[in-house]
Formats: structure tokens, C-alpha cells, sequence
């Protein structure tokens, strides 16, 4: 089947705005969203650019607006597309050339609220690995499963206004420590987070909860993260 | 080597200014809106039912009819509660609003500044009017 594209183009170096470009490519039903890029990139048009790695929705690079909607080009399939199909940059970020957006805010974010096992300084290194249940693990699973796409922070549309917001792909990543028994550093995310940037900016549009590919419940644990800096339980 | 803060400052230079101290602030104001907006719906009704419905509704609502109602300490009460949650709930969500949509830094302080002496004028003659309604002024 014929697959019309409409690309939203942008060189730095020749363009001051981003426009759209037509294709029309040669695909099958079952292909991906990736696979018919692949093939303006590899067959017509070599400079256009974007950021692809795994191809197989793990990875997180290739977040674009599809037909409107964040989703991983590598996991929506042509067939579940409306023509033409529109393919736009991730919002709320610097475009540095065509798919490929500046990724640094997005990930200062992240970073923000420490992303990483926090133990507890009084504690003895443990000798053998820190033991968890599988009810102390449930609480936090849904949110372990984040790949960093930034297809929810680039959803929301508190990020695209205000460039402050931690953003929520953020605060899913603080709720993955926040809630795990084996870390002790509650405390001071929540602290991060309760200030006038952090979980509180959020309006429950539930925009990330709907763009996300690896189906999180965003929302619900941006509230859940409010609760506890609300009530400084976990 | 950058540090993860040397980043944040960077791309997230307003998540610095002035290097605020950490405030709870925002925590206590989003757990006002909910308790309040909880509270205001039963107010709101029973305000909405008491004064425009029963009766004649608004039409009857005259000098005699405020002074015999606020004869009662607990519908000065009411109004009273209903007044200080309403303007704090509605001027809350508007500075919301302005924070996240006006990105101009002295616009915002401007509008929000406009916003908060509207709100302490309100506050003040509402309260006023109600602690010093003197019914025998209408005889």
C-alpha cells in the first residue's frame, strides 16, 4: 500500500521556521511508524533526521507527535494511522534539527529529584542484597517501567507553558524511589518536589497519563507523590 | 565537570531564582483548594437555595430582610465563612492560572500584585460589613 507522510521539516541551518513536507512511500499494513520513516530516510530524503536506536519501545528515542499524539514511532503500526500521517517533534523542547529535540531540560528534571538509590548513612553497608517482598515491590512496579522517552512531560501542557515544571516523566521516576522500602531518601525528593516547581504544578490534565507507551498510570502516581509530601507518609 | 545542578541552573533557571529557601507553601495552598472547594459546594447550594429560590427568591432580599437574617449569629457565621472561603479559593485559582500562563516576569508580579489587593480590599469590606451591620440604621 501507498503511505502518504506529512513531515514537519526543520533545518537550522537554512529554515527560520518548520514546515511541512509531503512523501508518499511504499509500505506494508503491519509495518511500523519506524519502518516508513526509515525508508524516506534511507530511499528519498537523507537529511532527514531523528533520534531511533532500539526500534523496539525500550529504548525511549523515538517519542514524536503522530497524527497529533506522543507516541514511540517504533510501536504504532501504519494501519492504526490515519493518512496522512503527521509526524511532528516532541513539544515543549528546543528543536535541534527535523525529530530531534534538545533533550537537556527534560532530563534536568529528571535529575532533579535524584534519580538513584539513596541509603541510609547510619545503616551498615549490607552484606548480602537488601531483601524486599513482593508487596513492598508491587507498590512502586508501575512506575519501574519508565524508558524516558519524555512522550509524557512533552504531553503536558504545564511543561509547555512553564519551563520550571519538573515535569511528570520526573516525578514518575521520584515515585519509583520515593515508594521503595530499600531507600531512605523520601525525605528530601519530597522536599524537592513540594516546592512551587515540583508535583504540585500538576493539574491531573492526564495528558501523560494518555501519551505514555509504556502504559504508567502517570496521573495516579503524581497524586500518589502528593499525598505523601501532604501527609510525609509512604 | 558539570554538576547535575550546574545543569538544572541552566535549563531550569526559574527553578533558582533567588535560590529560594524550600517552602511547604504550595503543599498547604493545593490542600486548601480541595478541603475548601468541598466545603463551598454545600455553602454555594444552600446559599444559592436560601437567597434566590425560596420565596420570592432575590426579589425579596431588602434592608429588612439582611437585618432580620443577620439578627442570627449563625447566618452571620455562614456568610461570613462563605465569604473568606470563596475569595480565597477563587483568588487562589486565578493566581494558578497567572503563574502558569503569563511568563513575562514583570507582567506576572504586576497582575498578580493587582490580584491580591483586590482580594485584601474584598476581604476587608465584606468582613466589615458583616462584623458592623447595624440593623437599627434601617428604622
Amino acid at each position: 500500500m501507498d503511505v502518504k507522510l506529512k513531515l514537519l521539516r526543520f533545518n537550522p541551518e537554512t529554515d527560520t521556521e518548520a514546515h511541512f513536507e509531503e512523501y508518499t512511500v511504499e509500505a506494508e499494513p503491519m509495518d511500523r511508524l519506524l519502518d516508513v520513516l526509515h525508508k524516506v530516510k534511507w530511499y528519498q530524503d537523507g537529511t532527514l533526521a531523528m533520534r531511533r536506536s532500539c526500534a523496539h519501545a525500550i529504548c525511549g528515542s523515538d517519542a514524536m507527535v503522530i497524527n497529533g499524539e506522543n507516541a514511540l514511532a517504533c510501536k504504532v503500526l501504519v494501519k492504526d494511522l490515519a493518512q496522512p500521517i503527521t509526524v511532528e517533534p516532541i513539544r515543549g523542547l528546543p528543536v535541534i534539527k527535523d525529530f530531534v529535540v534538545d533533550m537537556e531540560p527534560f532530563f534536568a528534571g529528571y535529575k532533579a529529584v535524584k534519580p538513584w538509590l539513596i541509603t541510609d548513612p547510619h545503616e551498615h553497608e549490607p552484606a548480602r542484597e537488601r531483601i524486599q517482598s513482593p508487596e513492598e515491590r508491587a507498590v512502586f512496579d508501575d512506575t519501574t517501567k519508565c524508558i524516558l522517552c519524555a512522550a509524557c512531560t512533552t504531553s503536558c501542557p504545564i511543561f509547555w507553558s512553564d519551563e520550571g515544571y519538573v515535569g511528570p516523566a520526573a516525578i514518575v521516576n521520584a515515585h519509583r524511589f520515593i515508594f521503595d522500602s530499600r531507600d531512605s531518601g523520601a525525605r528530601e525528593r519530597l522536599e524537592i518536589l513540594s516546592q512551587a516547581d515540583g508535583a504540585f504544578k500538576c493539574r491531573t490534565a492526564f495528558n501523560c497519563t494518555a501519551a505514555c507507551p509504556r502504559g504508567i498510570k502517570v496521573t495516579k502516581a503524581i497524586q500518589e507523590v502528593k499525598r505523601a509530601a501532604l501527609f510525609g507518609t509512604v | 565537570m558539570a554538576t547535575v545542578e550546574d545543569i538544572y541552573r541552566k535549563h531550569k533557571p526559574r527553578a533558582f531564582k533567588a535560590d529560594r529557601r524550600p517552602s511547604r507553601s504550595e503543599v498547604w495552598w493545593w490542600f486548601f483548594m480541595r478541603i475548601s472547594g468541598i466545603i463551598l459546594v454545600f455553602l454555594v447550594l444552600i446559599h444559592l437555595y436560601v437567597m434566590h429560590l425560596v420565596g420570592e427568591g432575590v426579589e425579596r432580599v431588602n434592608f429588612a430582610f439582611v437585618a432580620e437574617r443577620w439578627d442570627n449569629v449563625g447566618w452571620k457565621t455562614f456568610d461570613w465563612v462563605l465569604l473568606v472561603l470563596a475569595l480565597l479559593h477563587g483568588s487562589n485559582g486565578l493566581r494558578i492560572i497567572i503563574d502558569d500562563y503569563v511568563r513575562r516576569d514583570g507582567v506576572r508580579t504586576a497582575i498578580k500584585g493587582a490580584l491580591y489587593a483586590v482580594t485584601t480590599v474584598l476581604m476587608i469590606m465584606g468582613t466589615a460589613v458583616i462584623a458592623t451591620f447595624d440593623p437599627s440604621l434601617g428604622s
